[in-house]
């Protein structure tokens, strides 16, 4: 693949949080349509990463450069991210009290067309796309009703994730430990909410602990991460290896990323 | 400095946009408070004998009187003497006695608040009584509302027309000797609204009054009284704004509400005084005394205010729950920016069996502001099954801002139910990046997120009022994060 063709080019990214270093150096390639996963030990910066493309304040980047479509993405606030079609399914989606769950994403898409050049859509439209986009994460109607994540189970609150995203519909989607506090049932609603939105036009950056989720998301390329670099990277293989073997040996033999 | 921070600035800076100031020539007394200048008012309104003496009670019994100093609000020592009680735009001729004979001056000033007082240009929904500086200038929709028996008018015209209704009431909630600044009032005040709903009659529209303080180095003292009778409802909208001047102002009205048998009085509030520059420096001192008197049995007051404005807030929109089965509610939202300080809460009284009252007080604090929540809630001995509800939330903008809360209850009926609820919980920086990442500007992430925090209250504002209330709110936010 050629620069150019990339969707995403990640080189030698550090970022600190008070001071403190917690990415060392990432290097990451990631074509459009393309299923990256991104595994490692609690503690080893996958959060991090997630959050510092997405353009979290919290984090100082100190080093490296990212492309995004060619352009500088470190320069871009978060919302312009998002305008350029970049999306972070939060690991724990904040609650907004009083602000309706539908109010919310429509004030949120509308100001991404806005702010491309594209019609709002009013109340009707939306509630119309917004419907069919409840169906893939089996989400009912009495969702609508209820304020941003207020309430909202641990499920749930994920489920509201990828339906947040299929009615945004991005370009790059950054899923942040999706996976994490769903018991089986729910792990599967959302892993087919995802598998219904990958697209030859649309890449996903999935974090996570474990190798279950890979079962059901099943990825073109597998990158292990540890003390704030990609350690090893390598097929949806590498994510049986590191179930079998752990992640301390596995990162005992560090490879460069691609 | 962060993109929160300086958009939050960015708010700071926006302009108080009612801060004109209306050029009309004004009939003002002479500054300073002693019973000549009572007598010089009451002589100007024409008043009746009664009213002169109530005046004249309530001024030798405030000269015994001390500020209160209990509230959590700090200000310089306000001299009484350097005020000017009473000024009224002068009359040209005999005093308008219809809308055409008004000011065009006025009208202007009052169009320019976005209060048109000419009838076809009003919603048809509401009635306006404009109160500028010390007097009433113009009440609309008199006629038709007299065909429904509803009498709305200045307090002025009301003790004019109708002694007798005065008489009985005024006083009746808040009695002259109440407070410091309920006394004061009771001296001094120049006007106000008075409305009177008869037996079965719901009131056909919207009453409200627009407050307007114009003049500099002058009080404001109005008055409102509205009684209810049995099986009428009535629903009142009050709003105020003033000038931006460098000097502060008092502003100590009174109101007064009685219910009786099944009456409900619903009143709803939009304060939005001037609250002084960025610095502190101006704004208006806004020392009000409202209760009502759920007399009746099945009586409902409910009390719903905004507060964005003032430089400091002291007030307790309260209900005293006389009537069995009677109901009390409070809804509030209170936003102190800048240096702004407010002081604000209710009081429940409950007497009657049976009496129910709910408490729902929204703080909003940014800048340096400081937001006190302060309330009680009695269960009188007589008052078996009654029940209370009390929710106060607060919610901070930046760190050098304040939230207190203060409840006092006290329960003398064993079989009465007390539940009082707070939370205090700060605008986070995860908050708004989750707004910001799905591309909603900071901006209008901490707008939606206040008016989220507040909705429980604007539900409870009639619509054209609500929509109102969030726009102001969006505007009044200033402050900065971090």
């Amino acid at each position: 693949m050629t620069r150019s063709e990339l969707l995403l080019r990640v080189k030698d990214l550090h970022a600190t949080v008070g001071g403190k270093e917690i990415l060392r150096g990432i290097d990451l390639e990631v074509g459009p349509g393309e299923v990256h996963a991104i595994m490692g030990p609690n503690g080893s910066g996958k959060s991090t990463f997630a959050q510092v493309l997405a353009g979290r304040e919290t984090f100082e980047v100190t080093k490296g450069e990212v492309l995004y479509q060619g352009q500088d993405l470190l320069a871009l606030s978060p919302e312009e991210r998002a305008v350029a079609g970049i999306f972070m399914a939060f690991q724990y989606p904040v609650e907004i009290p009083g602000v309706g769950n539908l109010y919310f994403l429509r004030t949120a898409l509308n100001a991404l067309r806005k702010r491309r050049g594209e019609e709002e859509l009013d109340a009707m439209d939306f509630l119309a796309l917004a419907k069919q986009k409840m169906k893939l994460v089996a989400m009912d109607e009495s969702f609508t009703g209820r304020s941003v994540n207020e309430g909202f189970s641990g499920g749930e609150k994920k489920r509201n994730e990828i339906f947040q995203m299929a009615v945004l519909d991005p370009r790059l989607a950054i899923l942040d430990e999706t996976d994490s506090g769903l018991d089986i049932d729910a792990l599967r609603t959302v892993a087919s909410g995802v598998n219904s939105l990958r697209s030859k036009d649309r890449a996903m950056i999935v974090i996570t602990h474990y190798q279950r989720l890979l079962e059901y998301i099943v990825p073109d390329r597998v990158h292990v991460m540890g003390n704030g670099r990609i350690v090893r990277s390598g097929g949806r293989e590498l994510a049986l290896e590191l179930e079998q073997k752990g992640y301390a040996q596995v990162e005992g033999r560090r490879e460069a990323a691609r | 400095m962060s993109t929160s921070a300086k958009t939050l600035q960015e708010l700071t800076n926006r302009q108080y946009k009612h801060g004109f100031v209306t050029d009309i020539e004004a009939d003002t007394v002479p500054r300073g408070l002693n019973e000549d200048v009572i007598r010089l008012i009451s002589a100007k309104k024409n008043e009746p004998e009664f009213m002169l003496d109530w005046r004249l009670k309530a001024y030798r019994h405030w000269l015994t009187m001390k500020e209160p100093r209990w509230q959590n609000v700090r200000y310089p020592p306000i001299d009484y003497q350097d005020i000017v009680y009473y000024s009224a735009p002068k009359p040209k001729g005999q005093g308008p006695k219809s809308l055409e004979e008004v000011d065009p001056e006025l009208l202007k000033a009052f169009e320019k608040l976005g209060i048109p007082l000419e009838e076809q240009k009003r919603l048809s929904g509401v009635a306006v009584d404009a109160v500028f500086d010390s007097v009433s200038v113009a009440t609309t929709f008199k006629e038709k509302l007299a065909k429904a028996g509803v009498i709305f008018s200045s307090f002025s015209e009301a003790v004019q027309k109708h002694p007798d209704l005065v008489k009985k009431y005024l006083g009746s909630v808040v009695p002259y000797s109440d407070n410091f600044f309920a006394t004061l009032n009771s001296a001094v005040f120049s006007d106000g609204s008075f409305v009177y709903i008869p037996k079965g009659v719901r009131c056909p529209m919207e009453l409200s009054t627009y407050f307007r303080i114009n003049a500099e180095n002058t009080g404001q003292f109005e008055r409102t009284l509205i009684v209810a009778e049995e099986g009428s409802y009535v629903s009142y909208l009050e709003g105020c704004t003033a000038p931006m001047r460098d000097k502060n102002q008092l502003h100590a009205a009174v109101v007064e509400l009685v219910a009786l048998d099944n009456a409900q009085i619903k009143y709803s509030t939009v304060q939005n005084w001037y609250p002084g520059d960025a610095q502190g420096k101006g704004g208006i001192y806004n020392f009000v005394t409202k209760r009502g008197a759920a007399r009746g049995r099945a009586s409902k007051i409910s009390w719903t205010q905004v507060e964005t404005g003032s430089a400091i807030t002291w007030k307790y929109p309260s209900v005293i729950l006389q009537g069995d089965d009677a109901v009390g509610e409070f809804h509030s939202v209170a936003l102190t920016n800048n240096y702004q300080q407010a002081d604000t809460g209710t009081k429940m009284i409950h007497i009657g069996k049976n009496t129910r009252s709910t408490i729902l007080s929204k703080g909003i604090s940014a800048g340096h502001g400081q937001n006190t929540y302060r309330g009680l809630v009695k269960i009188q001995k007589g008052a078996t099954g009654s029940r209370n509800y009390t929710q106060c939330d607060s919610l901070l903008l930046g760190n050098r801002c304040g939230a207190h809360t203060m409840p006092y209850i006290e329960v003398k009926n064993t079989s009465s139910q007390v539940e009082h609820e707070a939370s205090t919980s700060k605008i986070g920086e995860d908050q708004l990046f989750y707004c910001t990442q799905r591309g909603i500007s900071e901006e209008d992430a901490v707008s939606m997120i206040v008016n989220g925090f507040c909705r429980e209250v604007f539900k409870e504002l009639p619509m054209e009022f609500a929509v109102e209330a969030q726009k102001l709110l969006s505007v009044s936010l200033e402050g900065s994060i971090g």
